[in-house]
């Protein structure tokens, strides 16, 4: 039975400042493996409708007649099942953390593929 | 002389309690004589959901029924599914899991620290543990992309691979870590108001351990040597442990082996550093499975079993985990009588209650 | 691995079961349960270092099982959710919490007949 035995760790943090990141003058960044949100190359998609089946959570929704790909930002949990089974390898998890937000957020892409890209086009045109 | 018995509620909302719980005390004049437990405040219905979710997607469920030991139930599905269907997990990947299976125990053990020592008022002690816990939450994210809850552990294998220079870091943090870590726990085991609160409180001989079923370290503090890594699981096989056991019985005890298991799993990282094997991290699992099987595993706060029933189609029959904590309420509704009512805080909190993983 | 048996037996043997795991000094580990298309199917699993053994039975409804809870005593809390769950009669638990562990509004909420609330 000691007494003073946290003296010397006090002391140490009284010469150290502090040990927390200075909040919002500075910010601490995220790691470069960190999983922040999903991001899609539109053109590159063929609406093949992998990604909206493998979703855990049912936040993908594709519609090929419409060539529309949406998510739901806040039912996804970043778990990036979907890059991996895309077949054409145009979803990637990126680093940048999920804002907050006010409302349900769906972000929505609607004929967003380039009309001349004659290779995805066709795989478009001969249903599968 | 009799005294008056009264029945205060020790209620689901406690500044001391992580989780909600309930007990109704039956006291005797400041002397608690019986605990009644009540149960089912976090209920999400978890096991309900395999008839909703195919086998592979609930994985993702699974992790997540529990924020502190996310990574060790996202473990034993895995091995439950891998057993019924007889899939063989490269050597690779049974190491890294063990890698992040040591280093959950040592962030779950940090935090349990810095409660205890928040519910004895020593603020500051609360502090560096938490500020030394972040050190880990800090590896975790680098390799795994998450902090709390990896995703990470998959049917067949894991999903992301730790290369060897990361694996060198992994080694000098947690030099640094170890020496840092020593210092406070000179603090927890020497400092006079830690030992007063502590020493002779809530005692559990190993005969009443043994008949009251506790698990994990409350069953390691009495003399009881149980420990599931001694079966071997994953790469608990090649690795050599010690087990770690205490007499005493009392909540210096159980404080005092939860310290010594942060290093122990130091030194067992360190071994699985130098002993990991080139190679691939999954393997290809195709078909359904079909059949039933029992898991074990070692959690930070003692033996899960898990239970996994499967049918043939995609979705799977039953689950059923027991946690832990389920198995140690009993040994402290016992240890509970002839306490003070000032002392029931710091009895919940030894046997680390984590009331969300008990009901799912 | 380590080794893995299932026995199944009829509600009336399981006393005798258990009596006998306890002497060899074998630890109840868990008791679970399933819904079967004719009643509740219940695992006792049973531990002792080097073996694992569960015993299984299938309690038809209206079948009446008798607690183990003096050969175990803290199988009181397993039986007291299952028979608050899944509506299982369990005789002769001690103590026996009468359904108030679990507060909810519905009786037995993994049992649900059709027709029930």
């Amino acid at each position: 039975m000691s007494f003073f035995t946290m003296a010397k760790t006090l002391i140490k943090s009284i010469f150290h400042g502090p040990y927390t990141v200075q909040y919002p003058l500075e910010k601490k960044g995220p790691f470069p493996a960190s999983r922040g949100r999903i991001e899609i190359k539109i053109e590159d998609c063929i609406f093949c409708g992998l990604c909206a089946r493998r979703c855990p959570t049912g936040a993908i929704n594709v519609d090929k007649t419409e060539s529309r790909w949406s998510i739901n930002r806040l039912r996804c949990i970043q778990c990036s099942y979907c890059s991996e089974v895309c077949p054409k390898k145009c979803l990637k998890m990126d680093s940048t953390y999920t804002a907050p937000s006010f409302e349900n957020v769906e972000d929505e892409y609607k004929n967003a593929r380039v009309p001349d890209n004659k290779e995805n086009n066709r795989n478009i045109a001969g249903a599968c | 002389m009799m005294g008056k018995k009264t029945v205060i509620p020790f209620g689901p909302q406690h500044p001391v309690l992580p989780e909600p719980i309930h007990l109704d005390l039956v006291l005797e004049d400041e002397t608690v004589v019986e605990a009644i437990p009540s149960i089912g405040y976090i209920h999400r219905g978890l096991e309900k959901l395999v008839e909703k979710k195919d086998y592979q997607q609930y994985t993702y469920v699974a992790e997540r029924i529990c924020g502190i030991c996310s990574f060790m139930h996202g473990m034993g599905y895995c091995m439950s599914i891998e057993s019924i269907m007889g899939v063989q997990v490269p050597e690779r990947a049974e190491f890294l899991r063990t890698i992040w299976a040591e280093l959950s125990r040592i962030h779950s053990h940090m935090l349990w620290l810095g409660l205890l020592a928040d519910a004895l008022g020593f603020e500051s002690l609360f502090m560096h543990s938490w500020r030394l816990r972040e050190q880990i939450l800090d590896i975790f994210e680098e390799t795994t992309g998450g902090r709390v809850i990896f995703s990470v552990c998959d049917i067949g294998g894991v999903r992301k691979d730790i290369g060897s220079e990361m694996l060198k870091k992994i080694g000098s943090i947690l030099d640094g870590f170890e020496k840092e870590y020593s210092e406070i726990t000179k603090v927890f085991l020497n400092d006079s108001s830690v030992i007063l609160r502590t020493q002779g409180l809530g005692v559990l001989s190993k005969q009443a351990a043994f008949e009251l079923g506790a698990v994990g370290p409350m069953a390691r503090a009495s003399g009881i040597d149980i420990d599931m890594r001694k079966s071997g699981y994953a790469a608990y096989g090649k690795l050599k442990i010690d087990p770690i056991l205490e007499t005493a019985g009392d909540c210096y005890a159980r404080t005092s082996v939860r310290i010594r298991e942060v290093f122990q799993s130091i030194d067992l990282i360190r071994q699985c550093i130098a002993l990991i094997p080139e190679g691939d991290i999954k393997v290809k699992v195709v078909g359904n499975p079909n059949g039933e099987y029992f898991t074990r595993l070692e959690q930070p706060r003692g033996e899960v079993l898990y239970y996994v029933k499967a049918n043939g189609t995609k979705f799977l029959d039953r689950i059923r985990v027991r946690t832990p904590t389920f198995a140690n309420i009993p040994a402290l509704l016992e240890t509970l009588k002839g306490c003070q009512l000032a002392d029931v805080p710091v009895l919940i909190l030894t046997i680390d209650p984590c009331i969300s993983c008990t009901e799912r | 691995m380590l080794q893995q048996t299932i026995n199944t037996i009829s509600p009336g043997e399981l006393l005798a079961y258990a009596l006998r795991l306890k002497n060899s000094n074998y630890r109840l580990v868990a008791i679970s349960s399933t819904k079967v298309e004719n009643g509740i199917e219940m695992s006792y699993s049973f531990d002792s270092g080097e073996d694992f053994v569960n015993l299984r039975i299938i309690a038809e409804p209206g079948d009446e099982i008798e607690s183990i809870s003096s050969i175990y005593p803290y199988s009181f809390l397993y039986e007291n959710e299952i028979k608050e769950l899944f509506g299982v009669n369990i005789t002769g638990i001690n103590p026996d919490y009468k359904d108030k562990l679990y507060r909810i509004s519905v009786k037995t909420p993994f049992n649900m007949k059709e027709g029930d609330k």
